[in-house]
Order: structure tokens, then C-alpha cells, then sequence
């Protein structure tokens, strides 16, 4: 027997555990092992988890892209929110002088910025510019344009309610003919795009439950295949915790390359479209530029995969390896 | 270190694989269980391990009483016994340093702790020189080496073993044997199930006989 044997077999009786301090030190290592050992795993079937991956990818990719859209419609709308204006129309009867008084008036209201007037002749020459009718308009006796006051409230006074009180106050005055607020339109986009928020949540949380899934059963296949290992593994005092580590972090992974997918799929839509985005805002001559995927988002989504991932291999693991035991 | 007190395992469906057993083993005793196949010699060793719990009676191991066991606590339960079975029980899509390696792993031993123990194991058992090798490629023999040195890595007061001859030639079930008898010398408790009656003669220990679950004889060498 040489000197190593009996040294070894007579600390046989007198077993030693790991001391605390070395212990959570291992314990990390550990974990890091696990961690990159799960990983390697991985890439030994390199095309199966590209395969899931991809469906995970593609799955957060739908919500995140019509995220990112949404978010880009409503920065361009929410350029539009400032202009909000409320035109006072006034009756053909008023005369100039008179609409130039009620001009002054109005400006000395204290949620009112600005107002400008349009003459009705003014008014006329603009139709005629603009509209190309300037012909048919000469063939009329009588200009039958009223005359506008365009009134920009005060920032702080943009909000509907206080356009609405503004509009009501200046609809007692005898002159006043109608009022029209020019935001109905952009309240009614802003409807819209809440309705579309909505939706985007909805399908966003649906794909989110079939990512679980896909993870789910994913690990549950792994779990199957690994069904031996784990029976020894258990039999030689593993713990639960022990045997779930590596599908958890087999999981983890997943969730990060599909979330890895994801952005790559959004940015190449996102590159997609930008080319004929960029045409458009130059036909309406606006500086109005595609917003791409910001840190934040890019942040939220990587961390939701991850999670994702994460929560389907943790169910599945806690569903299936209950029932392996050695017998 | 075992006693077995009026111990019985019944399956559902009512048959008895162990009734009312008792006997006792002491720290660094070591015994044969032997009786047919379909004695209970198997379920005594899973009552042991705490694969199996009992249906009635008491089995309490280094003092503790299994059936008091927790399911969350067994893990750490079986380190302190090391478990060798017929048909290996070794992974085979690693290597043998790595098969030995796992009780270690699993216990949280640090690296350098690791690597001394596994190779004392495996000098122990003979295999220094097949730790890179894949369990695939070793003999029966071999392989059933590398289950010993696995169950006996981590240093476990007891040691389990179930038909480890099974499929061996006489000479080579007799050095796993001597092996086996090297563990007690140092304090083992070593409990061996096998009903390779000419062996368990030779080896000259105590030897405990089960016939249809029940105890029939205990013999002291």
C-alpha cells in the first residue's frame, strides 16, 4: 500500500467538510461552471438551439417592432400636440374694424398667447393660392369666406378642457358666427394609437406565455434525455437544487439568444423601412427621422428573453424532476 | 451503525418484500447478504439508502432513524453512504476522472481537493492511468472499478454494495472483494449484497440469509 493509499484510507473515518469560507468561494465557482458548462452544451447541437432560439426571437420580436413603431408615431404626433389652435369664425356682417377690436380683446385674455386674424380677403387669397379653385371663386359675386381669428393659447393652457372653457367664452360673443378646435382630429389619433397600445401589450403577453412554453418543453425534452443521469446523480446525494442548476441556466440562454434574435430581427425591419420613411419626411419636408431601438428598450427586452427563459425552465424543472427518482 | 428493528417494506399491492427484520452491524463490521433473487436483499439496501422507506419497524443508520429522514434532507443523508450497484451506474458520456469526480462536485469540494481525492480513489481501485479514458472503453471489471472508487471518493462511513460480482469472472469478483475487505480494515461498514455463495464463504464474514423477505439466518464467521 503506498504512503498516499493509507493516507487516504485512514482519514476514511474521520471525514472532513468544506469550511465555510472556501465553501461559498466553490459555491461561485461552481455556479460559473455550471453557467458556461450549460453553454457548451448548447453548442454541441449548435442547429437545435439555434432552431428554438429562433422561434423565441421571432416571437419577441412581433411585439417589440410594433412597440417600436407605436413609439415612433407617437413622437411624431406628439409634434403636432403644441399646434394645438381653436379658429374663431366670425359672421360675414362683422366689419373689419370691428374683428380687429374683438383681436385685441382676445389678446388680453390670460391663457391666450397669440391671435392672429385673417381677413376675409385675406382669406380669400390664401383659398385661391392654395385650393387652385381661384377661377371658380372669381366667377361669385360675394366672397363667402368669413373672416378668422386663429388663437394659440398660452403652453399651459393647451390641454382640452381649457381650449373647450376658451372656445365657450368667446362662443357668447355676438360676432362670434362658430368656433372649431383644430385638435379633434389629433385626439381622435391619440384614440386610436392608445387602442393599438393595447393591443400590442396583449399579443405581446400572449407570445411572452409561448415562449414559456417553447423554453418549457424544451427542457423538458433535456430533462428526458438526461432521466439516467439525474436517477445517479440523486443517488449519490445530489441535490434537487444541483440537478436543476444546469436547466436553469440551459434556460437563461435561451432566453438570451432569442432575445439576441429579436433585436437583430427589429433593427434589420427597422433598417428595412427606414429608407422609405426618410422619402416620405422629405416630401412632407419634415425633419421627422426613424427612431431606432434605444438602450432602454434594448435593455427591457433582453431582460424580459432572459426572464422568459428562465421562468419556463423553472417550470419545468420543478414539474419533472419530482417524478425522477432512483428506484 | 445498521439496525434493523422488526423492519418491513410492503409494495402497493400488498407483497411483502421484507418482513419483520432485525439485526444489528457494527462500525466496521462487514457482512453478505445473500438469499435468491426476489429475497429482499435488494430492498434491504434501498431501505438502507433511503431509496425505499419502510412500511413498519425502524431502520436507523449512524444513529438516525431513517423513516425521521426528510425528503429535502436525504441528499445530504446518502453522502455519508457509498452506493455500489451491478450495472455500474456510471455515466458514460464522460470520462472516468469525471465519473469520480461527481460525489466530490456535488458535496461542493474545492478543485484542488477534488483532483487529490479522485486519483487516491482510482490508485486505490488500480485505474490511475484510465482517468481520461471514457467508461465505454474499460472492461467490466474496470467499470465496476470505477463504481467503487466512486462510492468511496467521498470517504463514506458506509458502504453499500449490490451483486458488485454480478458479472465477473471468479478472479477478478475476488479482488473487487479484497478491495472491499481493505475499507473495513480502516472502519468501513461494509454491507454486500451477492449470492455468489463460494465467494461469501471464502471471504470468511458474517452472513445474513433472507428468504421471502424474511431473515432466516445470521451466521458470524
Amino acid at each position: 500500500m503506498s504512503r498516499l493509499e493509507s493516507h487516504i484510507l485512514h482519514e476514511t473515518v474521520q471525514r472532513q467538510k468544506p469550511g465555510l469560507s472556501s465553501g461559498i468561494k466553490t459555491y461561485f465557482l461552481r455556479h460559473a461552471q455550471v453557467f458556461f458548462y450549460s453553454l457548451g452544451q448548447l453548442w454541441r447541437t449548435p442547429f437545435a438551439m439555434l432552431m428554438t432560439a429562433a422561434v423565441i426571437g421571432i416571437a419577441l420580436a412581433l411585439p417589440t417592432g410594433l412597440h417600436v413603431l407605436l413609439k415612433n408615431a407617437q413622437a411624431l404626433s406628439g409634434g403636432w400636440d403644441g399646434v394645438a389652435k381653436l379658429s374663431v369664425f366670425l359672421k360675414t356682417s362683422v366689419s373689419d374694424g370691428q374683428a380687429k377690436q374683438l383681436r385685441n380683446r382676445i389678446s388680453q385674455l390670460p391663457q391666450v398667447a397669440e391671435v392672429d386674424y385673417i381677413s376675409r380677403a385675406q382669406a380669400l387669397a390664401e383659398f385661391k393660392r392654395q385650393s387652385g379653385f381661384g377661377d371658380a371663386l372669381a366667377a361669385l359675386d360675394d366672397n363667402p369666406l368669413p373672416a378668422v381669428l386663429v388663437i394659440t393659447p398660452k403652453l399651459q393652457h393647451t390641454d382640452a378642457a381649457s381650449i373647450q372653457a376658451l372656445a365657450d367664452q368667446l362662443k357668447q360673443d355676438k360676432a362670434v358666427e362658430f368656433t372649431q378646435l383644430d385638435r379633434q382630429w389629433l385626439q381622435r389619433l391619440y384614440g386610436i394609437m392608445d387602442i393599438v397600445g393595447r393591443g400590442v401589450i396583449i399579443l405581446g403577453a400572449a407570445l411572452a406565455l409561448a415562449v414559456i412554453l417553447v423554453v418549457g418543453n424544451t427542457i423538458r425534452l433535456a430533462i428526458q434525455n438526461r432521466r439516467e443521469e439525474i436517477v445517479v446523480v440523486k443517488l449519490i446525494g445530489g441535490t434537487n437544487a444541483f440537478i436543476r442548476r444546469p436547466f436553469l441556466y440551459t434556460g437563461f440562454w435561451y432566453g438570451l439568444f432569442g432575445g439576441i434574435i429579436a433585436l437583430v430581427l427589429v433593427e434589420l425591419a427597422l433598417w428595412l423601412i427606414n429608407g422609405p420613411v426618410e422619402n416620405l419626411a422629405g416630401l412632407y419636408a419634415s425633419g421627422f427621422a426613424l427612431h431606432k431601438l434605444d438602450a432602454g428598450t434594448i435593455t427591457t427586452l433582453l431582460t424580459l428573453s432572459i426572464s422568459l427563459g428562465l421562468g419556463g425552465s423553472w417550470l419545468a424543472v420543478g414539474r419533472h424532476l419530482r417524478e425522477i427518482e432512483p428506484r | 451503525m445498521i439496525t434493523f428493528i422488526q423492519a418491513s417494506k410492503r409494495y402497493p399491492g400488498g407483497h411483502d418484500a421484507l418482513l419483520n427484520v432485525s439485526f444489528e452491524l457494527q462500525q466496521g463490521e462487514m457482512a453478505f447478504l445473500t438469499g435468491h433473487s426476489g429475497a429482499g436483499k435488494s430492498t434491504l439496501l434501498k431501505l438502507i439508502a433511503l431509496i425505499e422507506r419502510t412500511s413498519r419497524g425502524q431502520v436507523l443508520v449512524n444513529g438516525e432513524n431513517t423513516s425521521k429522514v426528510k425528503r429535502r434532507r436525504i441528499p445530504y443523508f446518502r453522502r455519508n453512504i457509498g452506493i455500489i450497484f451491478q450495472d455500474h451506474q456510471l455515466l458514460f458520456d464522460r470520462t472516468v476522472y469525471d465519473n469520480v469526480a461527481l460525489p466530490l462536485v456535488i458535496a461542493g469540494y474545492p478543485g484542488s481537493e477534488i483532483g487529490r481525492r479522485v486519483r487516491a480513489a482510482l490508485d486505490k481501485v488500480g485505474l490511475l492511468n484510465k482517468e481520461k479514458s471514457y467508461p465505454i472503453t474499460l472492461s467490466g471489471g474496470e467499470q465496476q472499478r470505477v463504481g467503487i472508487a466512486r462510492a468511496v471518493v467521498n470517504k463514506p462511513s458506509l458502504l453499500l454494495a449490490d451483486e458488485p460480482t454480478g458479472n465477473l469472472d471468479p478472479e477478478l469478483s475476488w479482488e473487487i472483494m479484497q478491495t472491499f475487505e481493505q475499507f473495513r480494515q480502516v472502519g468501513v461498514t461494509v454491507l454486500v449484497a451477492s449470492h455468489d455463495l463460494d465467494l461469501i464463504n471464502r471471504m470468511g464474514h458474517r452472513i445474513l440469509r433472507l428468504k421471502n423477505g424474511q431473515l432466516v439466518g445470521d451466521t458470524s464467521a
